[in-house]
């Protein structure tokens, strides 16, 4: 298109910007309509890849002088519409902010730009024996920018932690164009955490352009375990039964049989039949207190009525175990056109009881639901299988997932655990918030964001809903760059 | 009724927190300096804001009160196998819960897991003005809202009154040892700082003593394992371990600030390891100055005698007891940390972070 093509506002933004920075072609915004939610899509006024950081922050300056609303993005893995854009405003696409700034082995950090791919930093860091701690499933292709935004998880937050708990520092620009830095190099910090205000944000502050991590040694040793129950209500009595007895595995994950047998289809997994739920438990250490965990694990195990007990003999056993774990909800999502993955989380000793509640729903609904999740840290992610096509079947599905999470906050627990509230939950901020706090959450928005620029129509319940559409599998997990989690 | 001075439920704080122009929270008063403040300004004790909400060791979570001591939470976690790994400080002293997210202050054990940042859950807090409200949540794994629990840690009071407070914690380690490595030099402190920090040992904690030739580290797991990892690490570094009794009474000085001199002013100094030799020459040059630093390199404490001038410090600090400024080194403000002072307290009931 020439640049005459452009409307007013669009001709200023591309004169502020070096040739080929912003994009306007249908072909071109198609690719950034939707995001891992695919059930939504909207498309942009125009994407820009700013390649730097001053360009990132005179976009975003741009933005607020002429209160034009823009959505940052990463890879567009958000499960819960997070990078869905808004149709009367910009994505900002950060892939090509991806510098690794600095590696600094010694003291354990690394410097990076938030379009950096999560794995990316791990792959730098692991000549030193080192690596980057959260890892979503989604890691090949998600970005930096995109875990900080979300406070991203994984199978290890029991015991690491999720995103934020890595990042010591990072500089923003924040929707007002006030460039901050907060934190830094230092495990250790004063004042208010500046930093962990910002983390989990959603992309409603500002865009963050620099991100100071901590690396983590990677383990030494590791003893991975499968079992597999008859009942999903023994695979939960185990789970209690680990945790109840001191040991701090780095994941304890369970798969229903549903997720198994797609797992078994898709990537030839194979478990011990006749079972109802399979547990995975994983020690990491050093080798000496790894021996002397397994055997405290194994007697647990072996008194908890397991079908049958597996334990990794080596290396290419336990990567066959977490191959089967980390492509079950892809694995699943081939069995129907169209799926939602929740992600609430309730507390531990609730999980049989929340799983028999979603199993008793889904069978009255006549609604396929899969369970695989981080039992560890009680961290649902029911898989909601529909057809798009069918007249109404979204609007179930919905109804179905609104049901769940209702429920994880009746049990004490939070309508998300790491996929965050996005397009999707919005509207049950309000049922884990009272009225009071979520305002406050608003105005802590507002002193970031006074004219709502960032990210719009996200996290806060709206009265003018999102454009639906219907569709499959991410295109990632279609051409098996990554499966969820 | 309580004395509105001493409230003892959160409606009587959030009524105490209204009842005066200008106010501050005070827990024991074991970092005085935080809430030393110029001019009037009225004083909220945490002191009858005490006990357990809930505790669920089956869910690694608890809460409880404000000013519940934090010896008391250790000793109720302990008998159920559990604690807080960053050894929450000053206890012997009375230090409370609310008062140690206040401060932001962490023990030696923040090495392995992490500090009271990585552990926080969720906060009910009164605002500037006088609403009760809830962040975060109650469970081990929660991203719903912005994290205001988190800002919390190290918010000095300036934000809000915290009212009761959701923690993780893990099981505790069957048994621990202490190993006093010999470090000639800040060199060599540095050495064994970064080389135990990248070792396959997994160290629950490594300090620096700074006026004695040595580092500190102790192991926790099963005890079967430990022997072999001590035996490892000494071969390493030449140095002994500590008898039981000597390491208990080594990790309480350091949790307690025992080897401050009583009266005098203390400072928490933000560092990376790699800059522990000049921090250290920093301190050395300064009268009766003692310094520890702890967290692998991350942290230097540093405490002189009461009435002694403190030249400009460049690395970034936090008074904790003593006249002076509350921080030190260099600083950045920014627009947005008014906006954000001004949504949770705009009346400016509580101090400024600069007061
Ligand atoms: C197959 C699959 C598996 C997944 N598994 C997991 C999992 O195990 N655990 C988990 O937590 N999540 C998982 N996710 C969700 C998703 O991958 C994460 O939320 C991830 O952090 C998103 O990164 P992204 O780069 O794709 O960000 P995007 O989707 O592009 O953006 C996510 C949000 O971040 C904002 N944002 C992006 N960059 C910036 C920036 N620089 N500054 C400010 N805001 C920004 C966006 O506005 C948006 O709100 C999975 C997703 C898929 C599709």
């Amino acid at each position: 298109m020439s640049s005459s093509a452009y409307s007013p506002v669009l001709r200023r933004l591309v004169a502020l910007l070096p040739a080929g920075r912003v994009l306007t072609g249908p072909a071109q915004l198609a690719a950034y309509e939707s995001d891992g939610l695919t059930a939504f899509h909207a498309r942009p006024l125009a994407v820009v890849v700013p390649e730097t950081q001053e360009e990132t922050i005179a976009v975003v300056r741009f933005c607020h002088a002429e209160k034009l609303p823009f959505v940052a993005r990463g890879s567009g893995t958000s499960l819960s519409g997070g990078s869905l854009p808004v149709p009367d405003g910009i994505v900002i696409a950060l892939n090509r902010l991806n510098r690794l700034v600095r590696l600094d082995p010694a003291q354990r950090v690394a410097v990076v730009e938030p379009g950096i791919v999560n794995l990316a930093v791990t792959a730098a860091a692991q000549p030193h024996g080192l690596h980057f701690a959260p890892d979503p499933s989604s890691q090949p292709v998600c970005t930096i920018g995109g875990n900080v935004a979300f406070n991203a998880g994984g199978a290890h937050c029991l015991k690491y932690g999720m995103t934020s708990n890595h990042v010591l520092g990072l500089k923003a620009v924040l929707a007002t164009g006030e460039v901050v830095e907060f934190g830094g190099p230092s495990r250790e910090q004063i004042g208010p955490d500046w930093t962990g205000l910002f983390v989990g944000n959603e992309g409603l502050f500002g865009v963050a352009l620099e991100v100071t991590l901590q690396l983590l040694p990677r383990a030494e040793c590791f003893h991975t375990v499968l079992a597999g129950y008859a009942t999903l209500e023994q695979a939960g009595d185990a789970v209690a039964a680990v945790v109840a007895s001191g040991l701090l595995p780095g994941a304890i994950e369970i798969m229903e049989k549903l997720a198994l047998e797609a797992a078994t289809a898709a990537v030839h997994a194979e478990y011990p039949p006749g079972c109802e739920a399979v547990l995975i438990v994983e020690l990491e250490g050093p080798r000496e207190v790894v021996a002397v965990e397994r055997g405290r694990l194994e007697e647990i195990l072996a008194a908890s009525q397991p079908v049958e007990i597996r334990p990794a003999r080596d290396a290419a056993e336990r990567m066959a175990i977490w191959k089967g774990r980390k492509s079950a909800f892809s694995a699943v999502g081939r069995l129907s056109p169209d799926f939602i993955v929740q992600d609430g989380v309730v507390p531990r000793r609730r999980l049989g009881e929340a799983l028999r509640k979603i199993n008793t729903w889904s069978r009255e609904m006549g609604i396929r639901c899969a369970n695989v999740f981080h039992a560890g840290d009680g961290n649902l992610h029911p898989l909601i299988l529909y057809d798009g096509r069918v007249d109404g079947a979204l609007q179930q599905a919905e109804e179905l997932a609104g049901r769940i999470l209702r429920m994880c906050v009746e049990m004490g627990g939070s309508i998300t655990g790491e996929h965050g509230i996005g397009v999707e939950k919005r509207d049950y901020l309000g049922v884990m918030f009272a009225p009071e706090e979520v305002d406050l959450l608003r105005r802590l928005r507002a002193a970031h964001d006074p004219f709502g620029l960032a990210n719009p129509g996200k996290m806060f319940p709206e009265s003018s809903a999102p454009a639906l559409a219907q569709s499959g599998l991410h295109p990632l997990e279609k051409s098996g760059v990554i499966s969820r989690e | 009724m309580s004395s509105p001075c001493q409230p003892a439920t959160l409606a009587e704080l959030a009524e105490a927190v209204r009842s005066a122009p200008r106010v501050i929270a005070v827990g024991a008063g074991t970092k005085p300096r935080l809430a030393q403040i110029a001019g009037s300004c009225m004083r909220i004790s945490t002191a009858k804001l005490t006990g357990f909400i809930e505790y669920e060791p089956s869910e690694f979570t608890f809460t409880a009160l404000a000013g519940t001591p934090v010896r008391e939470i250790a000793a109720i976690l302990a008998e159920r196998g559990q604690y807080l790994p960053f050894d929450p400080m000053l206890g012997e002293a009375g230090a409370t819960l609310g008062g140690t997210v206040a401060a932001g202050v962490n023990g030696p054990g923040r090495w392995r897991y992490g500090g009271l940042r990585d552990f926080i859950l969720g906060v009910r807090f009164v605002d500037g003005a006088g609403r009760v409200l809830r962040m975060g949540g109650k469970v081990v794994k929660n991203a719903a809202g912005f994290d205001l629990p988190k800002f919390f840690v190290g918010s000095a009071g300036r934000f809000g009154v915290l009212g009761e407070i959701s923690f993780k914690v893990f099981p505790r380690p069957a048994a621990t040892r202490t190993l006093r490595l010999r470090a000639a030099d800040d060199a060599a402190r540095v050495q064994i700082l970064t080389a135990g920090a990248a070792a396959r040992w997994e160290l629950d904690a490594i300090d620096a003593a700074l006026d004695e030739p040595a580092v500190y580290a102790r192991l926790a797991g099963p005890e079967p394992a430990l022997g072999g990892l001590a035996a490892e690490i000494l071969g390493r570094f030449p140095g002994e371990e500590l008898p039981p009794d000597e390491a208990r009474e080594r990790w309480r000085a350091v949790g307690e600030f025992a080897w401050a001199p009583p009266g005098g002013s203390l400072v928490k100094l933000v560092i990376t390891p790699l800059q522990l030799p000049e921090v250290a020459a920093w301190v050395r040059v300064q009268e009766g100055a003692r310094a520890w630093c702890s967290a692998g390199g991350n942290v230097v404490y540093v405490a002189r005698p009461a009435g002694a001038a403190w030249p400009a410090s460049p690395w970034p600090g936090l008074r904790l007891r003593g006249d002076g400024e509350l921080w030190l080194g260099p600083r950045r403000s920014y627009a947005v940390q008014e906006a954000v002072k001004a949504t949770l307290d705009p009346e400016k009931r509580f101090p400024g972070l600069e007061e």
